[in-house]
């Protein structure tokens, strides 16, 4: 790439040689840099945000701060630093997301797995078979013509192994659905099968989240509690980090865990991993390129910048790219590695297959004399939850659309800025604004993403650089193009409506529906699951890593999180981007070392 | 690329393993072979129970024992000297006679007299064979050249010569004498606690000289900037609700079902306890538990007085997410503080400070989750900080002096200029 | 009323500031470290909020704060129960975001070009809040004397104050060189979030807004009540800067 470059190769001081150099040190980082340190070698982990720590960073005494955190947005990349240009077709002018809106990209150590809410669910087998399955059941023109959706290259069996290790990491609170084959009472019966019970028992229900649940059964659903990163019970992992009982203080999404509660790398490896003599972090450091030989085809290390300003070089045998999924893609387009997509001719590795998740809610308004919701407490991942409009849990024949979601009594607290709403019709401001207030905010339900479906990824839904606007080294921003198609808009109408009798049947007096339509609008919060740019699959020609998530240009890098997804299920996506690492972990450990080289033929 | 091999966790022996492979081990005087294993292995663990890493090197500086560290006393800092094999600066050039008398018997290689932050008075305890093995041990590690100023002692106490008279009010030299009527382990926990281990040396109170209290032996003295808690079976302030398991825990792996270790014993435990013998560390609680209480017990605060019900308005605001509503903490995370000897101790001094400024508990192989409290320093003031803690002490059945909000603006004001 | 204090501060609000000004502000640390060997660790680390300074307007002009005040009233009117925006402060909530980072920008996408694009492609403002409300309060004090007799904004009656409020919100009233409805829409944000902020920021003023609702405040453990579906949680807000019942005048209510 011909950047007009504020930093410059020769200016750039050249460190120590390192086996592995770790770019972003977050979930998949953490993952990554414990599983080979494990194997002996010598890592480098490098962050662009700076360390954090509960008793420093997020202490009980200055947490609960919805101003600080939320609105202001303290814990997140600050888009000063770095943020990305949108439009919603591609003969549009994209403009700059100035302040974060429908997505909030994580920054610093531990990533998006600080603030998270930690949700801890698997993918549906049928979910990695996608294109095959739907073909088989539908036939290939059931599907929009402009869908672009693919098979992962990898199978739920072969990924069941990793998502129990990714879940024993963080304790995972839960009900098991579905024992080896056996369904099991009281879980989610369309789960796959999985090898282990959960780790820890579900976390207790709310009043409201109960009521759901109770509403949701005599619906004839079968409710069960959502799988939780934020633990029921104190816990020692398998590294033998000790995790504390969650307290419910609402505080979680968006925030850090000041009590050791919620599962993140600070919680679950991080002080077994900076004990190690073979690993090392760098924090407040940016990286700016990966550098690779002159053949393009060999990644020599790569470079960065520091808060002061300074260019290193560090070179490393090995490259793992772990930042969050946007990140990735456009780290690999500034770096020149992999063929940008181009919507035109549908060609091109880097940038196909953008997607985000289609989420919706309901809120429901109750009467203020009967029922008392203590709205504030809560967990990040507490709730009840049905399945049964998720994946291909149903029937879509007679509906028009693929794709689902699950949709639960999802809410995570109600820190009051956010939090006091007002039924339909209540004027904005002013007396009636503030006596609805009053009255409302204990008895209502506000399940935030209570409606959370798949999005499926299409020819004209991509990432490129942008022609106009620069970054703070007058690198090209990125550029999303990305909207609300019919199919998605479809299912979101089909699963918000039935979300709705729910909320109505656990007694609400009245609701607030909306639906997820086009355009695609980046002004209001969504959620941070956007995913593909550098998407996974066993075909070179559309896919950016192979079924190892080694890149297919360049074999000494690894491209994790998910920017791998080729398209996105109707869950919340870390386990699964939790479960990928430790697979690639594996597939580097025990064949990528032994032979080094393309680990699938091109 | 590389491929290596697990990293052992006997990093000692894995450098020793290596040095004498490589035939580096520095030449220098002393009667041991260097090819003696038994003998140099003995000494690294005996280096270990002395916990000689700890003063004698700089934290993170990955330059083992080569002094540098100031050591700090009620009369100034000393600096502790290198003690790797360089011929210079280091010992590499002393005979085993001349370290034996510096470390036995407190006397420099020209005759001058050391300052007793060197514990010769706890490792006169060691017998000679003891420190020759030690020294053997210290001849196998890289050497490093790093001349050390020791003594940055103001007047009057930068007089070496003023030591004698010292030694002659607080120095009893003398190896460990076997008590016949204890047990072989109470016999072994004795020898480390007075010896080796110099646990007298943070934990009995210091006469204006800084000699021994001993009318007050194990009893709780101040050190640094924190307390260090009363070690005897006293049942409020010391370890009688601690079993010999609870005791053997903490030392081992930092961590208890009541508390964790935090400050300079976290560095006693990172250093040198965590890498003692499981007999060892059960040899030395074996030992505490025999040592009586005090017994002495104050009234309870009145739980309506004002800084009871403001203390208990923090705790439950603040202090309950870890701590508990009923003060038990979580296992091996967050200390029970409704349990906790420290929190009942009659100087509340370090729990002010944790308060205050914040800790960061221990990191050991076994317990490595090294949880963290938050700083309360910016929140709550003197008052307040006082309230929680007469809260805490106060409540659950415990029973302790109230802390003044005076005790916490002094020590707020000490330690403002810390940076530890 | 020039003080951006307001006429009501209660004792109690005083002596809770207190303690927040005790706060050494420490600076956020940016500085690039190599970590290994042990988790880092510092005393008293980490970035405690900063408290809202009393005394006197920062951003605005005492015509300003004085309209800013006026339309909080109205966005939150006062009743028998709980006050209403101005005095809960949260004007002066207002005007000490506008004087710190929300006004500035402060790390924001601020790069030229600044094209108009569509809505749901976010703001492209140069000059950011500050702006908005330098040219809006003006602007929105310009259309009241062009019709209201020569009056400026706040100095209207309750009635004619909400009427033009409903016809800038319904986009019945323009503002010279001003978009009245989004800047309206603006301040409603901005002064609602004030009310419900943590009082260390400078309004909802003794939790009022808190208490108004039932929301217990910056608590972090409600494990014991859970499970008590359907009970009112008993104990009272806590702001970051503590409660009453933390001072040695309490009450002694927990």
């Amino acid at each position: 790439m011909d950047f007009e470059q504020l930093w410059s190769p020769v200016m750039a001081r050249i460190l120590p040689k390192k086996d592995v150099v770790i770019i972003g040190l977050g979930w998949t980082g953490a993952v990554m840099a414990q599983e080979l340190t494990d194997e002996g070698l010598d890592v480098i982990a490098i962050e662009r945000g700076p360390w954090r720590d509960a008793p420093t960073d997020f202490p009980p005494s200055q947490m609960q701060d919805e101003l600080r955190y939320r609105v202001r947005h303290e814990l997140f990349l600050r888009p000063d630093q770095l943020t990305f240009t949108f439009r919603n077709k591609v003969d549009q002018q994209a403009l700059p997301i100035r302040n974060w809106g429908a997505f909030m990209p994580p920054n610093g150590v531990g990533g998006g797995g600080v603030h998270w809410n930690a949700e801890m669910w698997r993918f549906l087998p049928s979910d990695f078979v996608l294109k095959t399955h739907l073909t088989q059941r539908y036939g290939a023109d059931f599907l929009p013509s402009d869908m672009t959706i693919q098979d992962w290259g990898i199978t739920y069996d072969e990924l069941e192994p990793h998502y129990d290790r990714f879940e024993y990491l963080c304790g995972t609170s839960g009900t098991a659905g579905n024992l080896r084959g056996k369904i099991m009472e009281g879980g989610n019966p369309f789960e796959g099968p999985r090898s282990r019970d959960y780790p820890t028992k579900a976390q207790p229900q709310p009043f409201s989240h109960t009521l759901f649940g109770k509403a949701a059964r005599e619906l004839g659903y079968k409710p069960f509690p959502q799988p939780s990163g934020n633990l029921s019970t104190a816990y020692t992992n398998p590294l033998g980090l000790r995790m504390g009982p969650c307290t419910y203080c609402g505080f979680c999404e968006w925030f850090g865990c000041s009590n050791y509660s919620k599962a993140s790398p600070q919680t679950t490896i991080l002080p077994v991993l900076v004990r190690k003599s073979n690993f090392t972090a760098r924090d407040n450091s940016e990286v700016v390129k990966i550098n690779t030989d002159r053949s393009g085809k060999h990644a020599t290390g790569v470079t960065f910048v520091d808060s002061s300003g300074e260019a290193w070089e560090q070179p490393a045998d090995l490259v793992i790219l772990s930042a969050f999924s946007l990140f990735n893609a456009q780290l690999m387009l500034h770096s020149g590695i992999g063929q940008p997509y181009d919507p035109a001719t549908g060609e091109g590795r880097i940038g196909r297959n953008f997607t985000h998740q289609t989420t919706s809610s309901v809120n429901g308004f109750f009467d203020h004399t009967k029922f008392n919701f203590n709205p504030f407490i809560g967990s990040g991942s507490i709730g009840m939850c049905i399945d049964e409009f998720n994946g291909d849990n149903f029937d879509h024949g007679p509906h028009g659309f693929v794709g689902g979601g699950y949709v639960g009594q999802v809410q995570t607290g109600a820190r009051p800025i956010e939090s006091a709403l007002t039924p339909p019709g209540t004027p904005k401001w002013g007396t009636g604004w503030k006596n609805a207030v009053r009255d409302n905010y204990l008895s209502t339900v506000k399940p935030g993403t209570g409606v959370h479906g798949s999005f499926y990824a299409y020819r004209d839904i991509y990432l490129d650089l942008d022609p106009l606007y620069k970054d703070r080294f007058s690198r090209p921003l990125m550029r999303m193009t990305i909207d609300i198609k019919e199919n998605e808009a479809k299912q979101n109408r089909f699963l918000t409506d039935k979300f709705a009798e729910i909320i109505k049947a656990m007694g609400a007096a009245s609701l607030a529906k909306t639906y997820r339509t086009a355009p695609y609008d980046s002004t209001t919060y969504q959620t941070t699951h956007l995913n593909g740019g550098v998407i996974m699959g066993a075909d070179p020609k559309t896919s950016a890593v192979n079924r190892y998530l080694q890149s297919w240009d360049v074999s000494n890098l690894f491209v994790l999180g998910a920017s791998a997804f080729p398209q996105n299920a109707g869950y919340n996506p870390t386990l699964t981007v939790g479960a990928l690492a430790y697979w690639a972990a594996d597939a580097i450990r025990n064949q990528y070392l032994t032979k080094p080289g393309p680990l699938v033929d091109a | 690329m590389r491929r290596r091999k697990k990293l052992d966790v006997f990093a000692g022996a894995a450098a020793l393993f290596v040095a004498m492979a490589c035939g580096k081990v520095t030449a220098s005087a002393g009667e041991v072979n260097a090819q003696d294993f038994t003998t140099v292995d003995g000494g690294r663990y005996l280096s270990i129970l002395s916990d000689c890493a700890s003063c004698h090197t700089i934290p993170q500086k990955n330059q083992p024992f080569a002094g540098g560290r100031p050591i700090e006393t009620p009369f100034g800092n000393i600096v502790a000297p290198n003690i790797t094999p360089d011929m210079d600066t280091g010992i590499g050039s002393w005979t085993d006679d001349q370290f034996d008398n510096a470390v036995r018997k407190g006397i420099g290689r020209n005759g001058e007299r050391l300052y007793p932050a060197m514990p010769y008075n706890a490792y006169t305890k060691l017998a000679r064979e003891d420190v020759v093995a030690i020294r053997a041990y210290l001849n196998t590690v890289t050497a490093v050249y790093n001349p050390v100023v020791a003594s940055t002692l103001p007047f009057p106490f930068n007089i070496r010569t003023a030591m004698w008279v010292w030694d002659i009010l607080y120095f009893k030299q003398g190896e460990y004498a076997f008590d016949s009527h204890q047990s072989a382990e109470w016999n072994r926990g004795a020898f480390l606690v007075d010896g080796p281990a110099h646990c007298g040396a943070c934990h009995t109170p210091k006469t204006f000289l800084g000699g021994d209290k001993t009318s007050l032996y194990l009893q709780g003295a101040q050190l640094q900037g924190w307390s260090a808690p009363n070690i005897t079976n006293d049942l409020r302030t010391g370890l009688g609700g601690w079993s010999v398991d609870d005791i053997a825990a903490y030392l081992k792996t930092g961590h208890n079902r009541i508390t964790g270790a935090t400050g300079p014993m976290a560095e006693a435990v990172d250093l040198s306890t965590s890498k003692m013998t499981d007999d060892d560390v059960k040899a030395i609680a074996t030992y505490l538990k025999s040592l009586p209480g005090q017994g002495t017990a104050p009234a309870p605060v009145s739980s309506t007085a004002p800084e009871m019900r403001a203390g208990g308005a923090i705790y439950r605001d603040q202090c309950s997410a870890c701590h508990g509503l009923g003060g038990k903490g979580v296992d091996r995370l967050f200390p029970a503080v409704a349990n906790s000897s420290l929190a009942r101790a009659d100087d509340p001094t370090s729990v002010i400070r944790i308060v205050l400024r914040g800790a960061r508990s221990v990191s050991t192989a076994k317990e490595p989750t090294a949880a963290g409290m938050p700083s309360y320093g910016w929140q709550l003031n003197d008052f307040q900080v006082a309230a929680v803690l007469t809260y805490i002490r106060n409540s659950w059945g415990n029973a302790s002096p109230a802390v003044s909000p005076d005790e916490v603006t002094r020590l707020r004001n000490s330690l403002a200029k810390r940076t530890d | 009323m020039e003080t951006g204090l307001g006429p009501v501060v209660s004792r109690r609000s005083v002596l809770l500031s207190t303690a927040a000004f005790l706060i050494a502000t420490s600076s956020r640390r940016t500085t690039a470290k190599t970590i290994s060997g042990v988790l880092p660790w510092e005393p008293n680390g980490g970035n405690p909020p900063v408290a809202a300074k009393l005394g006197p307007w920062e951003f605005f002009t005492a015509e300003e704060g004085r309209a800013m005040e006026a339309l909080a009233d109205r966005i939150i009117p006062p009743d028998p129960q709980t006050p209403g925006g101005k005095d809960s402060g949260s004007a002066v909530f207002v005007d000490r975001q506008l004087a710190g980072g929300y006004g500035a920008q402060e790390g924001l996408y601020v790069r030229p070009p600044f094209i108009t694009g569509a809505k749901n492609q976010g703001t492209q403002s140069e000059g950011g809040p500050r702006k908005e409300y330098r040219e809006g309060l003006a602007a929105l004090d310009r259309a009241c004397q062009a019709r209201e007799g020569g009056k400026r904004f706040a100095d209207l009656p309750d009635d004619r104050k909400d009427q033009v409020l409903k016809d800038l919100e319904e986009g019945n009233l323009k503002l010279e060189g001003v978009d009245g409805k989004s800047f309206f829409a603006l301040t409603i944000k901005d002064v609602q979030t004030g009310f419900f902020a943590d009082p260390i920021y400078g309004g909802n003023r003794d939790m009022a807004a808190w208490k108004m609702i039932g929301y217990p405040g910056a608590r972090y453990n409600y494990l014991d009540w859970v499970g008590r579906h359907n009970e009112r949680f008993p104990l009272p807000p806590v702001s970051m800067t503590g409660r009453a019942e933390w001072t040695s005048n309490n009450s002694g209510a927990r």
